[in-house]
Parts: structure tokens; sequence; C-alpha cells
């Protein structure tokens, strides 16, 4: 066979490309469903990480999440409102509320009951050194304290950013607050060891090696949170937590928080 | 099954003698980016490996029929799908390797070791031969990487595949990890004494 023609030439890129492509198209649509719940699968064992549960153990993860997570609520920007309003973004139906957010974009959260007590769970999103990075943090009923967190990345470098992921860097925001004492979000600071957070800000350390990927962190925690800032902060979003608290049947948790405040505060002292 | 000598060859030549990193000094690329720690090295060797081998199959199948002007870009195209369909299988069946690897599926792709193997040695020989040859290159890659990796994580962390092999009385009595390792740079060296080692080893046994 002559291989050198011009016709032959381009008749064999032209199969080889409809060849391939159709490949690829039969490979996406036979295996999408599976990866797509592959997908959400990873989502609903990242947020159960943020919970402090032991996933590695857990031999159905799914069931886990489906029996830890009660509600997904979805914040919604009003247009005549600068900023997300927490009773509406509470009290809206589901249907409607995902109507509003998936039109304006508008973030969602959730709330899980963990050993009888409600949890909050804010999803993260911010930008690393050489990729995305993400998370989810789990707060106390107390929309202050930092219960558990969990960061996901793209494509930090091993080692060093990527090393946020690890138990290590996610066990220093355990027990932060995200409020100063007026009530105020301030989020928590990620700091290099030696720097001070502003007065009323509380921090942990960086990881050592990844400043950038920990400005980013410090970074994604900030804005993400502000998203979030009126279903967080104010009588009302404390009124709503505590509704959602008796709705669901739970145990208060407040009379405990200044006990466990204050032996932290000792241990400080101590060290 | 007996292999003939040429297939040994195409196979274990590029383990040692003529090894990819180490004489060919290709794929350097590569090394230098995953090998910081012991698991992504592992990963990536494995995935460069499988994809040299079947992409060296399918270029050797179709070796004859190729048009000579455009066969850099058919190798391309066959070497683009089969990374693409490998990622996609992993998402479906290892939706963690997955996440691990989504880093360096273009690294894959690039990867000149392939492009030279399907250039230099599918495009003239049989199947078998190109099969034993893209397993014996990948390998050969993998093995370096490896290598380089378990010196950088040992010495850089302290750690092994994520576990502490360094224990913490080391770190009490005044040992340190080395950031150095962490650096690229470090890599490009760690590759430098191994071709070295190499190459005085290869030299004894002439």
């Amino acid at each position: 066979m002559k291989t050198d023609s011009n016709v032959y030439t381009i008749v064999y890129a032209t199969v080889i490309v409809v060849i391939v492509a159709v490949l690829l198209a039969v490979v996406s649509q036979v295996l999408g469903p599976r990866q797509r719940a592959n997908a959400l699968l990873d989502t609903q064992k990242q947020i159960l990480v943020a919970l402090n549960q032991d996933i590695d153990n857990c031999k159905n993860p799914a069931a886990l999440y489906k029996e830890l997570i009660r509600d997904t609520f979805y914040v919604c920007a009003s247009p005549e409102k600068e900023f997300f309003n927490a009773d509406e973004a509470l009290a809206m139906p589901l249907a409607e509320a995902k109507k509003m957010a998936a039109k304006s974009g508008a973030p969602r959260f959730f709330t899980a009951v963990v050993d009888g007590e409600l949890m909050f769970i804010i999803p993260l999103k911010g930008q690393g050194l050489w990729g995305g990075i993400w998370g989810y943090v789990a707060l106390r009923e107390d929309l202050n304290t930092i219960y558990g967190i969990n960061f996901g990345h793209e494509s930090e470098t091993p080692g060093l950013g990527g090393e946020i992921v690890t138990e290590d860097f996610r066990s220093r925001f355990v027990g932060k607050h995200i409020k100063d004492a007026t009530g105020e979000l301030r989020s928590v600071a990620v700091l290099k060891v030696g720097k001070v957070a502003p007065e009323g800000q509380e921090q942990v350390d960086a990881w050592t090696g990844a400043t950038i990927t920990s400005t980013g962190v410090n970074d994604m925690l900030a804005t993400s949170l502000h998203q979030y800032y009126f279903a967080l902060v104010g009588e009302e979003a404390m009124n709503k937590a505590n509704e959602l608290r008796e709705q669901y049947g739970c145990w208060s948790a407040a009379a405990c928080v200044p006990a466990e405040e204050n032996v932290e505060s000792n241990n400080q002292e101590e060290e | 099954m007996a292999l003939s000598k040429k297939t040994k060859e195409a196979f274990l030549g590029p383990l040692n003698a003529n090894n990819p990193v180490l004489v060919q000094i290709l794929g350097i690329c590569s090394a230098l980016a995953v090998t910081v720690q012991l698991k992504p090295a592992l990963v990536m060797g494995i995935s460069v490996t499988i994809i040299v081998a079947l992409s060296n199959v399918v270029i050797a199948l179709i070796r004859k029929s190729i048009p000579m002007r455009i066969r850099i870009i058919v190798q391309l195209v066959v070497v683009a799908a089969l990374v693409t369909i490998v990622s996609e299988v992993l998402k479906a069946f290892a939706y963690d390797v997955a996440m691990q690897l989504s880093v360096y599926i273009g690294l894959i792709i690039t990867n000149c070791i392939l492009m030279g193997r399907l250039e230099a040695f599918a495009m003239t020989n049989n199947v078998k031969d190109s099969l034993m040859d893209g397993l014996g290159n990948g390998l050969g890659y993998a093995m370096i990487l490896v290598m380089v990796a378990f010196v950088r994580e040992l010495l850089g962390s302290g750690k092994l595949l994520g576990f502490q092999v360094i224990p913490q009385w080391c770190y009490d009595h005044g040992y340190s990890n080395c950031g150095m390792m962490f650096m690229p740079a470090m890599a490009l060296i760690l590759v430098g004494c191994v071709i070295w080692a190499h190459r005085s080893i290869n030299e004894e046994n002439k």
C-alpha cells in the first residue's frame, strides 16, 4: 500500500481521529455515573472528616453521612440587600432556595447532629500556591467554636503545601473561635510562628515551608466565612440555631462551653 | 514461554545498561516534580509503565499503516487517548488514586520517554518486542523515581510512604530534617549521584 500519498494521509488522519473521538465519548458516557457517584462519596467523606469522624475505619461512609447530616441550607442573596439575610436563608423551603442559589451562585451549608450536639458545616473555597484549595469547617451550636476542619487541594507541593490535609495541621484549628468577644466575625488567622494576630482574632501556626499555601488557607477562611456572615452573626442567626437545636432534639452544650474554655486557658497559662 | 534473545534484551536493557533516565537522560522533568514523596513517585512510575507498554503495543500494531509524514501526530493522538482513558477508568474504579494522579496526567502525555520509545522502537519492531520494551523502559524509569523519592522523603521529612520512620528520639537529640530535599535541585543532584554510581559500576563490569 502506498502510504505516502496525500489522499491516504488525510483519510488516515480523519479515520484515526474519529475512532479516538468515538472511543473517548463511549468511555466517558459509560463511566460517567460511576465517576459522579465517586465524587459525591468523596465530598461526603470530606464533610465527615470535618466532623471528626474516623472514616478510615468506617465501612459505609454514605450511611454515616445520612445518619449525621440533617439539612442543607442555601444562603440566598437578596437583590436589594448587600449581604445575605440569615432568616431568609434558613427559613426558605429547600426547593425554592435551591433555585435561588443556582441563579445567584449563592453558597450553601449543612447542619448535622454529632453525639447529640448540633453542628454547622460551612464549605470553604480558596486558592493555594499551584491551584485551588477547599475545605469544610464544622462549627458548634454557638456558631463560633470550631469543632473540626478538613482541607483538600488540587496540586499543592507534596510534603509542603500538601501537608495542610494532615491531622497535624487540621487539629490546630480545633477549639478556636471565629468571633471575637463582642460576637463580631473575625475568622481564624493562619500565621507564621512568632507573628501575632490583631487584637480579638485567634490564630494558628502556619505550616513551615508552605508560606503561600498557609496564606491561602488564611484568606480562604476569611472570605468563605464572610459569605455566611448573616447566617453566623447576629441575634437572628443565634435564634435560628436555638430553633434548630430544639427541632433536632439536641442537648444544649451551652453550659459546657465556658467550662472547656477555662480548662484551655489554664493550660495555655501553664505552657 | 521462551523469549528470544532480542525480546529479553528489549525488556532488560532499559533496566540497566540502557536506562532511559540514567543513560538516555529522558524523563528528567517529571523525576524532579513527583519525587518529593514516595507515594506519588510510585503511582507515577506504575502509570508511565502501563501507558508506555500500551502505546508501544498500539503503535506496533498499526506501524505499517502509519503515513510517515504524520507519524508523530498519530503517536501523540494514541498516547493522549490512552492517558485520557486510563484516567477516566481510574476516576471510576480507584477514585483516590485518580485524585493523586490528576496532577501528573499532563506530565505523562509529555513524557519524553513515551515519544522516544514509540519513535525509536515501536515504529520498527513487532508487538511482542514492543510490549517488553515498553514494560522495561517504564520500570527502568519507575526504579529511578522510587530511588530518588526514597532518599528525598526519608531525609526531607523523616517519613516513608507517609509513615514516620526516623524516631522522635533522634529529633530530641538534635537531628533535624533536611529542608533542601524539597527543592527540585536536590532531585537533580540525587539523579546525578545515581548516574555516577551506575556508570562506575558498569565501568568495572566491562
